[in-house]
């Protein structure tokens, strides 16, 4: 019943998308604020039904209805309640759907703040129903979540043991919350471009979307690889994957978008750049659908392969970059030229930033999409850590610059004087590394340089605002938006530099009572025991820490056995101080009792993922800023927080 | 020409510079680590020269795995036609069974025997990488209809 209750509710989701588009496009052209307000009515009504559809879905799953085929192949009644919920996103029918759900939660966001007026808010909740009515065909013709199955199974197949994790439970919301946000800077960029008006009004309007989408998928591309790094068992946090590639590039390019924006809407600069950019950005939102939900291209995560679904993806994303284009080529003549800027000023640090960004986001893509031409080929983890990090270290030495140097016309004296703390920071920072740990390798001592130089560059930016170091704390908190973003990359940049370059390994085999040096460390391999889990058995093995004879932990990593799933996997165990992650983690199992163990010591690994928190911060403070601005703007209060991101 | 032109046309050179050296950073660098895929019966047809880095995939062949004292294993790497020895030192992934799909990334040492580097593991079991399906259809050991059930 529920099924065919969520399949009525993706009918009217549907009924009600075309009226949004409509009112949404043809009102503002007939200047009829009443079809205007219909959008803004349909686009709530989308959002509802979206949300009872999904809820649909989410009840058949938790009352494991396997008359729903996706809830038989993807569901099992031993699972955990939480598991089930999250199966509901941990396959392709129901992440369309959630897909589809953040959409329309994006579209009743715009209906409601209204934010750049009423025609235009209305023009981009009509592109934004344009959008809905292509996903929504695309999950009823091609990947229903509802279909029925009979006969009817007394059991599901179960979900893949490696999904069943706290970490990937949240981790595609995020996600998506991310990049279908995408989806409203477009939507705003392309009312632009239908007003022909391409000043600061629109950016204004879509920036605090475009901050929450990079917020969002900033979390989400951290959870995605700390789930990676603490259950696949390789030590490792990012891969190269093609799937992982999909969520990086439109975070390069949200992350492009969000420093041109802000100097169009301050300072008039790289207007027609800042539409062309959103474009992109949504566009590389719908490439990184296409390649998840295509399979196309080879990735250790496993997916259907369908061509009618990836068919159809590459038709949306070929109308939502050729019909802006066009209608941007059109509209060229009106629209007006960027604001001139010296080569000195914090335009022209945007202008790398962009420039730099866009590049490597465009490597990526190249990477990424190179095994199409030949399955034969494929592009090594060595190609992405050569460019995009060489980018990445060009770009981390400007960063610092880019909030000391004035808008229009900058004083690089001044900001270099600025900067001296910061640049002496970074030099101890290497010597002190090469001193304390060992000189590594050039890339890691360049990381851990650049990491210090871009947090202490925050710092004295900071100082700089607040007049002294002591200070600090008494400037309004939305002047730390920017200092936390940039700080945050240096303390991610930290992390990995530790985690790859300075990371010590052991793999031995270890029999009962045996034990085996590392990082200052003996492990004893203690025993094994049986245990039984919710819906797997698992051998547990206890390996105890010593450091200087004493005991000063015991870890129990696993191997379970999922007989539902006939799937094995390994859980990890990790110790971390803060600093330092001990990692260890199970290999086979020998006949006498022994284990393979790998272990590794990590130094500074949690500072990936505290450095991604970090930055997302900064992004949620910004949020914070303008949305008080704009309640302050609309109660006819003066603006509060001022020059707090300038 | 105006000061005011001549910065500009400086800037756009500076500009035009970088982009060209950014280009010239993913040529080198992608041709410097494009990987080539090779199915057992390639293998036989046209060695590989020994220490060239490349990948292998097809089926662990039955009853090939063969486990020392220590962390060191050896197992074939067949298409059904042809088949490959592959030696292996480290933990293997979970999902590492004979007769499954499997892609190991490594060298050919010169007698003959690939090094493995890297044994790559599939987050699905019932998921079988693309270039071995092709790699098994090509040699006609693949079965239409297989399994092909995705995962998130």
């Amino acid at each position: 019943m529920t099924g065919e209750l969520g399949q009525l509710a993706l009918c009217l989701a549907l009924a009600l998308s075309l009226a949004q588009s409509f009112g949404g496009l043809w009102g503002p052209l007939k200047n009829d604020y009443r079809l205007m307000a219909m959008s803004r009515g349909a686009a709530l009504g989308v959002f509802v039904f979206s949300a009872l559809a999904f809820g649909a879905l989410t009840f058949a799953y938790v009352t494991s209805d396997f008359s729903v085929l996706a809830v038989a192949q993807n569901s099992h009644t031993a699972k955990p309640l939480i598991y089930k919920i999250s199966g509901v996103w941990g396959n392709h029918e129901g992440s369309m759907l959630l897909w589809l759900l953040i959409l329309s939660l994006y579209s009743a966001a715009i209906a409601t703040f209204k934010a750049g007026g009423e025609r235009l808010s209305a023009q981009a909740l009509g592109v934004q129903g344009l959008i809905a009515i292509s996903f929504l065909l695309f999950v009823l013709l091609t990947s229903n979540p509802f279909e029925r199955l009979f006969p009817q199974p007394f059991e599901g197949e179960g979900l893949n043991p490696l999904l069943q994790d706290p970490g990937l439970a949240f981790h595609p919301p995020l996600l998506y919350l991310g990049y279908v946000g995408m989806s409203a800077t477009f939507a705003y960029a392309v009312a632009a471009l239908l007003e022909a008006r391409n000043d600061a009004a629109w950016v204004r309007a879509a920036r605090p979307y475009a901050l929450t989408a990079w917020t969002a998928l900033t979390l989400g591309i951290a959870a995605g690889s700390w789930w990676a790094y603490y259950t696949l068992g390789w030590g490792g946090f990012w891969f190269w994957d093609p799937v992982e590639n999909a969520s990086l590039m439109p975070w390069i390019v949200a992350t492009a978008l969000l420093h041109s924006m802000m100097a169009t809407e301050r300072s008039g600069a790289f207007k027609s750049w800042t539409l062309l950019l959103s474009i992109a950005a949504f566009s590389f939102s719908l490439i990184g659908t296409f390649l998840v939900r295509s399979g196309v291209i080879t990735s250790v995560h496993a997916f259907a392969s369908d061509p009618a679904r990836g068919v159809f993806i590459l038709l949306i994303l070929f109308v939502s970059v050729a019909v802006p284009l066009t209608l941007f080529a059109w509209r060229a003549p009106k629209l007006s030229p960027g604001a001139a800027f010296e080569t000195l000023s914090r335009e022209t640090g945007i202008l790398i930033n962009n420039l730099v960004l866009t590049v490597a986001a465009v490597a990526v893509l190249i990477g990424t999409l190179f095994p199409l031409l030949n399955r034969t080929i494929s592009v090594g983890a060595p190609y992405y850590n050569t460019v995009v990090l060489s980018f990445a270290a060009i770009l981390a030495i400007v960063v610092p610059f880019g909030p000391i140097l004035a808008w229009r016309r900058g004083n690089l004296g001044a900001a270099l004087y600025t900067l001296r703390f910061a640049a002496a920071a970074a030099a101890v920072a290497v010597v002190a590394t090469i001193a304390i740990a060992s000189p590594g390798s050039a890339r890691g001592l360049l990381a851990v340089g650049l990491g210090v130089w871009l947090i202490a560059g925050s710092i004295s930016d900071l100082a700089r605002r607040a007049g002294s170091l002591r200070r600090i704390g008494l400037l309004p908190l939305g002047a730390f938006s920017v200092a936390l973003a940039h700080g945050g990359l240096g303390v991610t940049a930290i992390g990995v530099a530790g985690t790859t370059v300075w990371k010590s390994e052991l793999i031995r085999i270890l029999k009962p009572g045996e034990s085996a040096a590392l990082g200052g460390y003996m492990l004893r391999l203690d025993g094994t025991e049986q245990v039984q889990g919710p819906n797997y058995v698992a051998d547990r093995v206890s390996i105890s820490l010593l450091k200087d004879g004493k005991v000063v932990t015991v870890v129990y990593p696993e191997k379970r056995s999922f007989p539902t799933e006939k799937m094995v996997t390994t859980d990890a165990s990790i110790r971390s101080n803060g600093l330092e992650d001990m990692y260890i983690t199970l290999g086979d199992k020998r006949e006498d009792g022994g284990w393979a163990v790998t272990a590794y010591v990590n130094p500074m690994a949690p500072f990936i993922w505290l450095g991604a928190v970090i930055a997302a911060l900064g992004g949620m403070l910004g949020l914070a800023v303008k949305i008080r601005r704009a309640l302050g703007a609309r109660a006819g209060a003066p603006a509060g927080a001022k020059g707090a991101v300038t | 020409m105006s000061p005011k032109k001549q910065r500009r046309l400086a800037f756009a050179a500076a500009l035009l510079v970088a982009g060209v050296a950014g280009a010239a950073l993913i040529v080198v660098a992608l041709r410097d680590n494009v990987l080539f895929f090779y199915s057992p019966s390639d293998l036989v047809a046209n060695p590989v020269s020994p220490g060239q880095t490349f990948r292998i995939g097809g089926l662990v062949e039955t009853g090939s795995v063969v486990r020392d004292q220590g962390l060191e294993i050896t197992f074939k790497v067949t298409d059904g036609k042809a088949s490959v020895p592959v030696r292996y030192v480290g933990a293997l992934p979970d999902l590492f069974r004979e007769g499954q799909g499997v892609v190991a990334l490594g060298s050919r040492q010169p007698d003959g025997v690939f090094t493995a580097r890297e044994v790559l593991a599939k987050h699905d079991e019932t998921y079988m990488p693309p270039e071995v399906v092709d790699a098994l259809k090509r040699s006609g050991r693949w079965e239409e209809g297989a399994p092909a059930k995705g995962g998130l």
